[in-house]
């Protein structure tokens, strides 16, 4: 009987499989960024995390400062990781720290904010990870040291001391 | 007028196969003579697809924007090299190349194939048939390249200028040699199965099949992960990208497959290894194909942007899926031979080794299809970065180094440990170079060292064999010692690598520990289908070498698009690899310079893996 068991249990498997992919043929949202290559950060109108207001990076880049756009969630761990080095930056008056809310649930990333306490000046929310996308970000967490509008350094994973020590001699 | 004769050579090509088909089953049981219309008319649709083939190219050369895939990725002004290599550089055009190397593949193997049996021959041709009627379809109904647009435009649209490389143009057909390939060996195991016929000498017969897939597959992957580290300027080798692992699983399979094929070819063991990743690796190839371009995963291959073209995959990927399995439940009995096995034993080793390369095939596949599972079930979203296949991965390396030194010092059937105190001696060795190594450096010191102890191991083991060995088991040695290289490449060049990223004006100078760095000039200049602004940075380093290094800003006018081209200085020991960029309305540009050692070895030390594979395939000439 277990010989006749096995090829039921295998077909099962590939029919979820088939299904599992059919179903994400029918939501994907083909997005393909225009290059990685583009150092400028693109121009883009998001929505501002938990509010109905939108606003646009021309006006969320528009100071002559530092800005570090920090793409997070709070499903994410090694966003906690970096969150010290985060609030670090926060109380430095030549960097502002923008949040970008990625992929997450609204009650979610309120609770991590609670929490542990927001570095962030501006929050704002990419439910559906285009604007990651757009931004060429590889997954969470990422951060963009924005001068300008022009992105100087990209860290992808967590801030770790070493590219912490980086963006400070960087904004010195 | 090209596209009309492609148009209809393919069209032509498709009713071939229905005739082979007919040809088959008709021979299949009436004579014992194998019939030639199926070699002519394999033949025959060959040519029509080349013919096809040829008249895209033609198109492209010739700007026939009337064209819809030429108008949709050529320009008039770009240079004749990359309007052939557009051919390939879309959706539509690669799949044309992906049947052209289908018809080709089916070709030769009845051509070398005349010694095996007629049965064999005509049910390997049928299952290669059923994969051709598929791309056929799939070709003429959702992405014909010989689309007709009225009124004819002017102008193109042009080809990403991130593609304009010359990596990037061979690239796909490397690749595209491995993954057809693969397909032969499914056809051909599904048949032998089919006919009971799991043996010696299939093996024997299919090995150069499996060596000449890997073979290509390993070059095709290695020109990929080339292109990225100089083209996309952020300076690494593999980025664990949804799009690399996908061409990273069918190797995976393809190199198990390699070792156990070698086993069966000696004696009849671990057939069911064989005929399982006989099948994995081409339905890999498939669903990699099927996950990159249907849009499920997000990349610089994404050319379908069409539901019914991913939909139209899947079910024909499925559909071969279910048909192996049918296959092998129905018709594939386990060898009933099945000695025990002495655990110090070449057999053993053989598939310690397949358990090892199956953890890593499973590790990267979870890696890269599990957030696709989890979005279905829960729509949560998740990525998955490096730091998941580090952790996962490279410990398990350390053992299967050590298993791939001693495995292949042991006997068949039973070994012992006579003779074998160089192998304790070389480790001494290893280990105390590694700590020497290791030692002074602010990083883990025993993950580190034991890393490097196994990788160096292998190293010297492998390096010893070519003089003790010399001419035999070359083929083995070459790639082994290559693996060693590269593990100890990758190792070195995580460990000493240095990263310096500053905002300069021309005239500035930048003082880090080691080197001076100084920006002197820029020059503009127009070129044939782009801007080039090229800087000269002039790199001081402590012990008085100087280092001129001219990293470029490429202003491309057709898709208007920004492209860095980093500027690379290559030496034998490391790789000086510098970018720059505009800071908008400013003097300043963003200077990215990176001291990277033994990247070289990285490529060189794959390019000796294939050769391993390249020196097999010769061998038997030799006998």
């Amino acid at each position: 009987m277990k010989i006749k068991f096995l090829p039921f249990f295998l077909t099962i498997i590939f029919l979820t499989i088939f299904f599992v992919f059919y179903k994400s043929l029918q939501t994907s949202n083909i997005y393909t960024p225009k290059t990685n290559l583009e150092k400028n950060i693109p121009l883009f109108t998001a929505d501002i995390f938990d509010s109905n207001k939108k606003i646009s990076s021309e006006d969320i880049f528009k100071d002559n400062i530092y800005y570090l756009l920090n793409i997070w969630a709070s499903w994410c761990a090694p966003c906690r990781e970096e969150h010290i080095f985060l609030m670090d930056l926060s109380k430095s008056k030549k960097i502002e720290i923008i949040g970008l809310n990625y992929k997450d649930k609204i009650d979610n990333a309120k609770k991590f904010l609670n929490d542990f306490k927001s570095p962030y000046k501006i929050i704002i929310s990419d439910l559906d990870g285009t604007l990651s996308i757009e931004l060429g970000a590889y997954g969470v967490p990422e951060s963009y040291l924005i001068y300008n509008k022009k992105i100087l350094k990209k860290v992808v994973g967590p801030i770790s001391t070493n590219s912490f020590s980086a963006i400070n001699k960087l904004i010195k | 007028m090209a596209s009309i004769v492609g148009s209809y050579s393919l069209i032509f090509g498709l009713s071939c196969s229905f005739l082979i088909i007919f040809f088959s089953i008709k021979n299949f049981k009436n004579t014992q003579v194998f019939d030639n219309r199926i070699l002519s008319f394999t033949f025959l649709q060959f040519f029509l697809v080349v013919i096809s083939f040829f008249s895209l190219i033609l198109a492209f050369v010739y700007s026939d924007f009337s064209n819809e895939t030429v108008f949709n990725h050529s320009h008039t002004t770009k240079p004749l090299f990359y309007k052939i290599s557009g051919t390939w550089g879309n959706h539509e055009g690669s799949l044309l190349l992906w049947l052209l190397v289908l018809t080709l593949f089916i070709s030769i193997f009845l051509l070398k194939s005349k010694k095996q049996k007629k049965q064999y021959r005509i049910l390997t041709s049928l299952i290669q048939q059923i994969i051709i009627i598929g791309f056929f379809f799939f070709l003429i109904m959702t992405s014909n390249p010989f689309n007709y647009i009225f009124p004819i435009p002017k102008e193109g649209l042009g080809l990403n200028p991130i593609l304009q490389d010359p990596a990037l143009a061979i690239h796909p057909p490397m690749l595209y040699l491995g993954y057809v390939g693969s397909s032969i060996i499914f056809s051909s195991s599904l048949a032998a199965m089919t006919l009971n016929d799991i043996s010696r000498d299939w093996a024997k017969h299919i090995k150069q099949w499996v060596l000449v897939s890997w073979f290509f597959l390993t070059l095709g992957i290695l020109l990929g992960s080339i292109w990225a580290y100089y083209e996309l300027g952020w300076g690494g080798f593999w980025f664990w990208d949804p799009v690399e692992n996908v061409s990273l699983m069918p190797w995976l399979a393809l190199t198990t497959l390699l070792h156990c094929i070698l086993v069966l070819e000696k004696k009849l063991f671990l057939t069911s290894w064989v005929v399982i990743l006989s099948i994995a690796t081409f339905t890999l190839s498939m669903s990699g194909t099927f996950l990159v371009r249907s849009g499920i995963l997000n990349s610089v291959h994404t050319f379908a942007n069409d539901p019914e073209r991913g939909l139209f995959i899947l079910i024909f990927l499925f559909c071969l899926i279910f048909l192996s399995l049918f296959i092998f439940f129905f018709f594939f009995k386990t060898d009933k031979n099945n000695n025990s096995l002495f655990w110090l034993s070449k057999e053993t080793a053989i598939l310690v080794n397949n358990w090892f390369m199956v953890y890593f095939l499973v590790v990267v596949l979870v890696g890269t299809i599990y957030p696709i599972f989890l979005e279905v079930f829960s729509s949560e979203k998740i990525s998955i970065g490096p730091p998941f296949y580090n952790k996962l991965i490279i410990p398990f390396l350390i053992p299967f180094l050590l298993a791939m030194t001693i495995g292949p010092k042991l006997k068949w059937i039973k070994s012992d440990l006579r003779n074998k105190g160089y192998l304790i001696l070389f480790f001494i060795i290893s280990l105390l170079l590694s700590i020497m190594i290791i030692k002074n450096l602010s990083i883990n010191f025993l993950v580190n060292t034991v890393l490097v102890t196994s990788a160096f191991y292998l190293f010297f083991i492998t390096s010893r064999d070519f003089f003790v060995k010399g001419f035999n088991k070359l083929s083995q040695n070459i790639a082994h010692f290559g693996f060693s290289l590269l593990i100890l490449s990758i190792l070195f060049n995580n460990i000493f690598s240095t990263e310096i990223i500053s905002n300069l004006k021309i005239g500035e100078t930048f003082e880090g520990k080691n080197f001076k760095i100084k920006f002197e000039k820029i020059k503009q200049k127009e070129e044939y289908n782009y801007k080039s602004i090229k800087g000269k940075f002039k790199i001081e380093n402590l012990d008085g070498s100087i280092e001129v290094l001219y990293p470029e800003l490429r202003i491309y006018n057709q898709p208007n698009i920004v492209t860095s081209e980093a500027d690379i200085k290559t030496n034998f020991l490391t790789d000086k690899f510098m970018t720059m960029n505009y800071v908008q309305n400013q003097d300043y540009f963003n200077v990215r310079y990176q001291v990277k050692p033994f990247m070289i070895w990285i490529w060189l030390s794959v390019i000796l893996i294939s050769l391993g594979g390249f020196v097999s395939f010769f061998k038997r000439y030799e006998n």
